[in-house]
């Protein structure tokens, strides 16, 4: 890991989980995986701070343990995780566009607490959101779960690795620490809970037969169909539907998969909750699948018209089940596959579309690629380069925003040419010599563009070697990467330091609204509030004005920053994959 | 890349480069630019004003959400907080500040089955007036739960005061073991506050002296 990138996580730690987390959280980033012991000495933390620190890193999915040989257990940090946290935002308002705010508070608190039950999740979610309600309503929990279900079909939220339960053959000792399994089938899984009424009980192959059957999200009375059909054909999955609120059932083992935790059926006063066990997380790969498919549909938008980048959409949603998220380009689509899934307000007719598609394959760009002429024409989307136009984008605008539009011009110039001579960079850019000449030692000093030699003679003389102007561009998108972690850590310094130059005036302001919010809630007179308000003074306003529109564009400035890394991290994935 | 003034050997004449600089454009007899001599400067200036930041009401949202997320994150009891330095004077206000790990339990519950077993530490009960270890082969107390529901405001106040007089006491205690029980007897510790011990009523353990308690508040 780059030295930026471990202040970056840092900084991170320390804002969002304090500073014992943070220093055995980066120490453990330093140095790679490491026995308990070993931390405790190298950062000189006692033991149960260690412990406690541990805990929590690893509840939020950020370090990993593994037992090796003599029993000995090693944790090992992921700092690209530690990275995401950065996004948690982002994540939090999809899950609001996508599933409004029931899905929004599913996503955060489920970000907040690393891993949680789906159970401890519903109730958690249902009674914030009675909160907001108006009095005497109250959240059903049926409609939360209903949304978490959804969640779970669409993949944005999945199971934890299970605890890998080992019979009774093994007699001996237990393991130091659990092995955690986890099955891909099960991945989405939800349980059968009984805090959901009978009509949407679901056995979890119900629903993934739905789910590949109608590749869309589930409306709510659909599944009970596939549930009788599932309950017919396999054996094992007629669960009792009895009556009664507080049923217990265990889960779903129509599978045939060893189930890692198979909740007791006891009588006792203490009901077991009947998924313990089962944790569910963020599935942040869907996410960025997301954040993909929208920086996708929006360049088609921006470049064409917004019907083109309608008919994208539809094609990409059309393969969110079929394609991996890491495959190069989506499976091949018909011209009438696609037609009939336009959306329904869509009226264009099919000459129309297919127009349009023959259009977007031809663009340069090449986001759209015909692959064969079956069916109306098959098209696929180009993932691959899509995503590296998109890193091309950003670069390009980097570059025009730091050096200037003439600069600018000269680097497209150097993109779409591959390599260039000193001499044609002039003549094609139609820059007088001495400026282009500026230009370029500046953005090679800057590494965005690079030298190729290439020599004539074998001997390498100098007088006799081609210097090419180039520009490579996974190693500049890694070079903007580096740049982008530092901004950020700059940043956050930056808004840090504001924080802590004005924290005097911070917590007068907080005492005050205190002190007033008390008072009017005791019911106080406008002219003891007045004078209440008149304890900050004016100057002292504007500090407090100016600190806040200081910190929200600080703020507001990471948010963007994160958008490229976003943009960069998925191309340079997407390559070193193919490679 | 380029090494000025090393190559004297190789060249006759002086500045002799390593390769041919008419290649790059430097022509001869042009003015070069002024060597650096310290590293660019912290704050460069720019030459070009920067973008304005994308606003709307996604980006107000967002950003309201990363402010909240950030605070909420602070009041979780993920959070930990270190200790507070002990100060060369022991003050009053000591006694009411919360701060960092006053001793060693965390306040939120995680499933132990899927953690090492050498991670094992206690939690910290925050409705008990005493810290006692949650261990999970013993049952748990349930008579405490009683006396829990009268003083419930009093609790968190209680929980602290006797934190900050236990904490010598635990250290010397405490051992590395997780499964191990104590007790701690409350008249054993020193109370520095104003308050006769039984102001505040904490549930004794001795077996099931449950209704012994209600003499509390013996003003």
């Amino acid at each position: 890991m780059t030295q930026a990138e471990i202040k970056l996580c840092s900084l991170l730690l320390q804002e969002h989980f304090g500073e014992i987390v943070e220093k055995i959280g980066v120490h453990l980033i330093r140095t790679g995986s490491q026995p308990i012991r070993v931390i405790v000495h190298d950062t000189r933390t006692s033991l149960d701070q260690v412990k406690k620190a541990l805990c929590v890193l690893i509840q939020h999915n950020l370090v990993i343990y593994q037992v090796h040989r003599r029993g000995m257990v090693e944790y090992e940090a992921q700092c690209s995780r530690v990275l995401r946290m950065l996004r948690y935002p982002r994540y939090i308002y999809t899950a609001k566009t996508l599933y409004n705010d029931t899905g929004e508070l599913i996503v955060e608190e489920l970000l907040l607490n690393g891993k949680m039950t789906m159970s401890a999740l519903v109730k958690k979610v249902a009674d914030r959101l009675t909160e907001t309600m108006e009095d005497g309503k109250t959240m059903d929990y049926a409609e939360v779960s209903c949304t978490f279900v959804r969640l779970a079909d669409t993949h944005f939220v999945q199971r934890c690795p299970l605890v890998h339960a080992t019979e009774n053959s093994d007699p001996g000792p237990p393991p130091p620490a659990p092995t955690l399994v986890i099955n891909e089938k099960d991945m989405f899984l939800v349980p059968k809970l009984s805090l959901i009424d009978d009509t949407l009980a679901l056995a979890g192959i119900a629903q993934w037969i739905e789910l590949w059957l109608q590749m869309k999200v589930l409306p709510v009375q659909t599944p009970v169909r596939a549930h009788a059909w599932v309950a017919g054909q396999v054996p094992g999955t007629g669960h009792a539907r009895g009556k009664g609120k507080r049923r217990r059932s265990s889960e779903d083992d129509a599978t045939g998969e060893p189930k890692a935790k198979r909740p007791k059926h006891t009588t006792d006063n203490k009901e077991p909750i009947p998924d313990d066990g089962i944790y569910w997380q963020a599935n942040l790969d869907r996410f960025h699948q997301h954040f993909r498919d929208q920086a996708i549909v929006s360049a088609v938008a921006n470049r064409m018209d917004q019907t083109s980048s309608e008919i994208v959409r539809t094609m990409l949603r059309m393969s969110e089940v079929t394609t991996p998220s890491s495959a190069p380009f989506t499976q091949p689509l018909s011209s009438n596959e696609i037609f009939r899934s336009l959306p329904v307000g869509y009226n264009i007719s099919k000459q129309v579309l297919d127009q349009y598609l023959t259009l977007l394959a031809d663009d340069p760009l090449e986001f759209v690629g015909k692959s064969g002429d079956s069916g109306g024409g098959m098209y696929i989307i180009n993932l691959h380069k899509a995503l590296g136009s998109l890193a091309t984008a950003s670069l390009e605008s980097v570059v025009q925003e730091r050096f200037g539009s003439r600069c600018a011009r000269i680097f497209r110039l150097v993109l779409q040419k591959k390599h260039l001579e000193q001499k044609q960079v002039e003549d094609f850019a139609m820059i007088p010599a001495k400026e282009a000449k500026d230009m370029l030692y500046k953005m090679l000093s800057e590494n965005f563009i690079s030298l190729q030699e290439i020599p004539k003679t074998p001997d390498h003389a100098p007088s006799r070697t081609f210097y090419l102007y180039t520009v490579n561009i996974l190693s500049a998108a890694r070079m903007l990467l580096h740049r982008c972690y530092k901004s950020i850590a700059n940043l956050i310094e930056r808004r840090q330091f504001e924080t802590k130059e004005n924290k005097r005036l911070l917590e007068k302001s907080q005492r005050v609204e205190a002190i007033i919010a008390s008072m009017q809630a005791t019911g106080a007179e406008a002219a003891q509030l007045q004078e209440i308000e008149e304890m900050i003074t004016a100057p002292e306003r504007q500090q407090l004005e100016t600190l806040k529109h200081n910190v929200n564009k600080l703020d507001a400035s990471e948010i963007q920053v994160d958008e490229t890394i976003f943009l960069l991290e998925s191309y340079i994935e997407s390559t070193m994959k193919r490679q | 890349m380029a090494s000025r003034g090393g190559g004297r050997g190789q060249g006759r004449g002086r500045g002799q480069l390593t390769f041919n600089t008419e290649a790059v454009g430097i022509g001869k007899g042009d003015a070069l630019p002024p060597s650096t001599l310290q590293p660019s400067p912290l704050f460069p200036p720019l030459e070009f004003y920067p973008v304005p930041l994308p606003s709307g009401e996604e980006g107000e949202y967002v950003l309201a959400l990363k402010q909240e997320l950030r605070g909420a994150m602070r009041q979780l009891p993920y959070f930990i907080r270190p200790a507070v330095p002990k100060r060369d004077v022991e003050r009053y206000s000591d006694k009411y500040q919360m701060s960092g790990p006053i001793d060693n339990a965390i306040d939120w519950n995680p499933d132990w089955r899927r953690l090492p077993r050498e991670l094992r530490i206690r939690v910290r009960k925050l409705q008990k007036d005493r810290s006692t270890i949650l261990v999970p082969k013993r049952p748990p107390k349930t008579t405490e739960y009683k006396e829990e529901t009268i003083q419930k405001l009093e609790t968190l106040e209680k929980k602290e005061e006797e934190l900050t007089s236990e904490e010598d006491e635990e250290k010397e205690e405490e051992e590395k073991e997780e499964e191990e029980e104590e007790e701690y007897d409350e008249e054993e510790h020193e109370e520095e506050t104003d308050y006769i011990m039984s102001y505040f009523d904490n549930g004794e353990d001795f077996g099931g002296d449950s209704d012994d308690h209600m003499d509390e508040a013996i003003y």
